[in-house]
């Protein structure tokens, strides 16, 4: 199964879009993919002559992938008239291990905490291509449906 | 026992209050959001630790109509009498 339905509704675009693939996703969690293209354009300033991935980034792909595609899901089952997600988030607490380089494919998994009247809580980590845990923490944030 | 539930209600607050907001200027007659600056999100963790002490659950009505403390204790009595 594609999951194409959910990563159309992300409210993201080039070039603040962290997702390319869903793999898996249920009600109680998700797992997707992205890569990191070696020709971003912030690698020329993170860090001078040593492109790393920015953490702020790193949690931003644990966000789109374990919050908002998996809250669009959550939204889709609730409701079948989804119309555009609004989505803010509340909290972040993150722990970064080792550096994801350019050109890097990392793996999101998230796991649902809840999610009660919008606001979705979830445990997300990153692995890279070589299985090796990158990040991981808490998000939480608001999600709904926005209509009209 | 009102005054119970309300002290209780009051120390779940606390954990949520902007750091700029003291726990005096909670009443009974507080609005949550424009009074007391509490965001949604953590007016979220309210209701889910008033369920945790409170053993009771709350619907999306009743989160609705939650604006004021007075409102929340309401809601627990309501769902405490049920």
């Amino acid at each position: 199964m594609n999951y194409k339905h959910i990563i159309s509704q992300l409210p993201y675009n080039k070039p603040f879009l962290f997702v390319d693939t869903i793999e898996q996703i249920d009600t109680n969690g998700v797992t997707g993919g992205y890569t990191f293209a070696a020709d971003a354009d912030f690698y020329n300033g993170h860090f001078t002559n040593n492109p790393i991935t920015p953490g702020v980034l790193l949690t931003e792909c644990c966000a789109q992938i374990g919050l908002v595609c998996l809250g669009i899901y959550l939204l889709q089952q609730e409701k079948e008239e989804f119309a555009q997600v609004a989505i803010g988030m509340s909290s972040s607490e993150m722990e970064f291990l080792v550096p994801v380089l350019p050109n890097e494919t990392v793996r999101v998994t998230s796991q649902k905490t809840y999610f009660r009247f919008g606001k979705l809580k979830c445990s997300v980590k990153m692995h890279n291509s070589r299985g090796v845990l990158v990040c991981k923490g808490t998000l939480s944030g608001m999600i709904k449906n926005q209509h009209g | 026992m009102k005054e119970e539930r309300y002290q209780i209600l009051k120390t779940i607050i606390k954990n949520y209050l902007p750091e700029d907001v003291s726990i005096d200027a909670v009443s009974q007659e507080s609005n949550f959001v424009s009074e007391l600056n509490i965001n949604s999100a953590n007016l979220v963790d309210i209701v889910l630790d008033v369920e945790d002490e409170f053993d009771i659950r709350l619907e999306n009505e009743d989160m609705e109509e939650m604006l004021t403390v007075n409102d929340a204790l309401a809601i627990i009595d309501k769902k405490l009498s049920a």
